[in-house]
């Protein structure tokens, strides 16, 4: 398996917010915390209206790993990138270095109190024992250990946000750009460099 | 030497023992190693029974990774609308 992505489809989200409320009920994230958000530019400009669906990224070279002074993030085999809240100081370091705005912190109290930091677990759960009471208190849902895919994909109604094997959901995304003919956004590891499985061309064929 | 004087002075022995183990000086804070995750290990989800969930997904053989991407994968497959409409 190579590496556990999201991809949200412009084109289709309609900016329901339901990956939102599915996060939100599947993890009983927090008042003031959302692991996911929807993004929409141009709003209210007829045909040029986009939104989109934001969460953790689950970088492959992660800054918010990079910065954290007490090591707290790690990454999984399926490149899910986690963190032990028993370690995280809440400093915010991840949060000035997350280009998506991923990292949240939970506020409570006078003089904004900053708490440990959550975000999307990619529904895979956190460094305790797999669907124990001590993980769904700390980091919410384990869905990967359950065979399942994070919820907010899973029930996108438009079928906007893809969740999964980045190679998997690069292919969708590729059949569906060529069903509708238009969108020249494919993207993805597999789609620039080929995949694994993929015979290299012989040197002076033609492509 | 009398019991009671033997007594006392064991206790004396102990509280010295005591008061002496609690001045020790020990680690009160994690020792950090630079760019190395610091935290607890974390389980594989193909480690987990499929059976053990409350509310079970997909099945695959414990303990067998290609048995649970192959599993995932199919999952995923189910995201493409194009293949469930044909």
């Amino acid at each position: 398996m190579a590496r556990m992505k999201f991809l949200c489809d412009a084109e289709r989200c309609i900016e329901c917010n339901g990956c939102v409320t599915a996060c939100k009920n599947e993890n009983e994230v927090p008042w003031g915390v959302n692991r996911r958000r929807v993004v929409t530019i141009n709003d209210g400009v007829v045909g040029a209206e986009k939104s989109i669906s934001v969460a953790c990224m689950h970088c492959s070279d992660a800054p918010c790993m990079a910065v954290c002074p007490v090591d707290c993030f790690y990454r999984t085999d399926e490149g899910v990138v986690l963190h032990d809240k028993d370690l995280c100081i809440g400093c915010g370091y991840c949060f000035y270095a997350c280009p998506f705005g991923a990292p949240q912190f939970p506020q409570a109290g006078a003089f904004g109190l900053r708490g440990k930091m959550d975000k999307c677990t990619f529904c895979a759960g956190g460094p305790e024992k797999d669907l124990s009471k001590e993980e769904w208190q700390k980091y919410g849902s384990n869905r990967l250990a359950q065979g399942k895919l994070p919820a907010c994909a899973e029930m996108c109604s438009t079928k906007a946000l893809l969740g999964g094997d980045g190679d998997v959901i690069a292919d969708i995304y590729r059949q569906r750009v060529f069903k509708r003919g238009k969108g020249s956004e494919v993207w993805g590891w597999g789609t620039a460099y080929g995949k694994p499985d993929q015979k290299a061309a012989p040197a002076g064929a033609k492509s | 030497m009398t019991a009671a004087r033997k007594f006392v002075l064991v206790g004396v022995a102990v509280l010295v023992a005591l008061g002496l183990g609690a001045c020790g000086e020990r680690d009160q804070v994690t020792v950090y190693k630079q760019g190395k995750y610091q935290g607890k290990p974390d389980t594989k989800p193909w480690d987990n029974d499929p059976a053990a969930s409350p509310y079970p997904g997909s099945k695959w053989n414990k303990g067998e990774k290609t048995s649970w991407e192959s599993a995932v994968k199919t999952r995923n497959l189910a995201q493409n609308e194009y293949t469930r409409a044909e």
